[in-house]
């Protein structure tokens, strides 16, 4: 079943076209991944979604209704960013009255025993730390018992142990049926969490797809560093018909290339009896996938 | 929808109360006004040119309308313009509750505070200084809640034009001094030059300060009073109604 539907969303501000032609589908269950730099659109796309901001063209269903439809205010929860609370009203405060806004809302007691936040139902939102009120506004969102729950940049501010537990609780979440669209830059936290992503640049979209698949797009490239035990001359290696690439770096050299890469290199060195010191591999991931597709340096 | 509305106004009541200043201005200072001017000898002495009242009598009609002055120009404005400016209003946008519903929490709230304020400081009037209770009781109310309309809508006005807390403060507080001046916080309105008096009567706090003290001493307030109170709430919550951004 789907879930979200956009077809050609289009908005506008004055003269700036935030999102041009964004269109995506998000089945029921999945964890769906917006990505992309700043300025491409997610932030915009989202509040479409949401129901915050009128489409200049295109369309918009969720749970097949109009976003603005208030019905779908208690079956979808959003985080948003940069939203924050009264300095002065305390994590329980926050979670009970959030508790009256809807009809059949979760026990924030649990939800918050999740995000690890138990210790600090006493606590004003003005004295919590960053991670802490990030982690309040997901509670806030999957308050209601949504259907589907709209999370844009997750986990930014969270330090990596709190990141781990919040891709912990939305793995829990989703088991329990909620579809989840992500904003995020962080590409660990696409490739771990997300079913399918949308790669947004310069408010359209660049590819949707799953994380596997972004990157077999691309060609899976693989890098390979090591310091040798004595000089290499450069086509000792490019000669090889599996390598792309011989770069330096200093005394260390990087060899870019696809297939048994690897197995050529460490064959040919051991033919001419030369040491590899520290090798590493690393295999091409979505930060590669993204790059090439974008055509941008970084996600940022 | 009822039951959101108790609960974000009992939610803005608790948080009205942990802002020790806030209290402090608009719950403890109009009473305490009034005992300062009326422990002045001179003033607790009946005049003549103020038709045989005390300056303390007026000060009970002043310091009602200096805290609807306060509430209304300076507290709901800062108030809901840092809802806007934190994003509280546009989360609130994403839920089952409307985030007009919340302004109208902070509406009730400040009334509450209102009607305690007063009631305190009347209160506070008779005991100490015997100054009657508001004679004509029905023109009292009519006149103190036209006045709490007249301007509320113009700190709304504030709030949908200010992009921030801090600035809608700054302009609420511009607004307080020459608004409080024409209700005769400084020099009672019965004390002031003939033209700045007649100019006064069609300031909103000067219209009400007029209406108020008409009720406290046992006549219904001048239709031009209700009148001019009137108008400031309908133009100023239509104007607040059409400029007012949720985001």
């Amino acid at each position: 079943m789907t879930v979200i539907e956009v077809h050609q969303l289009q908005k506008r501000y004055g003269d700036t076209v935030a999102v041009d032609g964004v269109s995506f589908a998000v089945e029921a269950g999945e964890i769906f991944g917006i990505l992309g730099p700043n300025g491409a659109g997610k932030t915009t796309t989202v509040e479409c979604l949401a129901g915050l901001r009128t489409p200049d063209g295109g369309s918009v269903r969720v749970l097949g209704r109009d976003p603005r439809d208030r019905a779908l205010r208690s079956l979808v929860g959003v985080q948003l960013q940069e939203s924050r609370l009264p300095e002065k009203m305390t994590v329980r405060e926050a979670l009970e009255l959030w508790s009256a806004f809807y009809p059949d809302p979760a026990d924030w007691r649990e939800l918050v025993a999740d995000l690890g936040l138990s210790g600090k139902v006493g606590e004003r939102f003005g004295r919590l730390s960053g991670g802490q009120q990030q982690r309040l506004s997901i509670a806030l969102a999957l308050l209601g018992n949504p259907r589907v729950a709209i999370l844009d940049e997750l986990t930014t501010g969270l330090d990596p142990r709190a990141r781990r537990d919040t891709w912990e609780l939305i793995e829990a979440v989703r088991d329990r049926g909620v579809t989840l669209v992500l904003v995020t830059h962080f590409m660990a936290e696409a490739e771990r969490l997300c079913d399918r992503l949308a790669f947004l640049d310069a408010g359209a979209v660049v590819a949707v797809d799953t994380p596997v698949g972004l990157v077999a797009r691309v060609g899976a490239a693989r890098r390979i560093r090591f310091r040798p035990s004595v000089p290499v001359d450069d086509r000792l290696l490019t000669e090889l018909a599996e390598v792309d690439e011989v770069r330096r770096h200093g005394a260390q050299l990087e060899v870019v290339g696809r297939g048994d890469v690897l197995q050529a290199v460490t064959a040919t060195l051991a033919a001419h009896r030369i040491i590899a010191h520290d090798l590493r591999v690393e295999q091409g991931g979505l930060d590669d996938a993204f790059v090439s597709l974008t055509g941008r340096r970084e996600v940022r | 929808m009822m039951s959101v509305l108790v609960r974000l106004t009992r939610s803005e009541l608790r948080l009205f109360l942990r802002e020790p200043a806030l209290v402090f201005f608009t719950l403890a200072f109009p009473s305490i006004l009034i005992v300062i001017l009326g422990s002045v000898a001179a003033f607790r002495e009946p005049r003549a040119d103020l038709g045989g009242l005390r300056v303390v009598d007026l000060y009970a009609s002043i310091a009602t309308i200096l805290t609807v002055a306060m509430l209304a120009f300076q507290v709901a404005p800062m108030v809901l313009a840092t809802y806007r400016e934190r994003g509280i209003l546009r989360r609130l946008a994403t839920t089952p509750a409307r985030p007009v519903v919340l302004m109208g929490a902070q509406l009730v709230t400040n009334l509450l505070t209102a009607v305690v304020s007063v009631a305190l400081l009347l209160g506070v009037a008779r005991l100490v200084f015997d100054v009657p209770l508001p004679r004509e009781i029905p023109g009292f109310l009519v006149a103190f809640l036209l006045t709490v309309g007249a301007a509320a809508a113009i700190g709304l006005v504030i709030a949908a034009l200010a992009p921030s807390g801090k600035t809608a403060n700054t302009a609420g507080t511009l607004l307080f001094f020459p608004a409080m001046f024409f209700a005769g916080l400084w020099t009672p309105r019965e004390l002031l030059p003939e033209l700045l008096r007649r100019v006064g009567d069609f300031t909103p706090l000067g219209a009400g300060e007029r209406a108020v003290q008409a009720a406290m001493t046992g006549s219904w307030p001048e239709w031009t009073s209700l009148t001019v109170l009137l108008a400031y709430m309908v133009v100023f919550g239509l104007a607040a109604a059409r400029m007012f951004r949720w985001e």
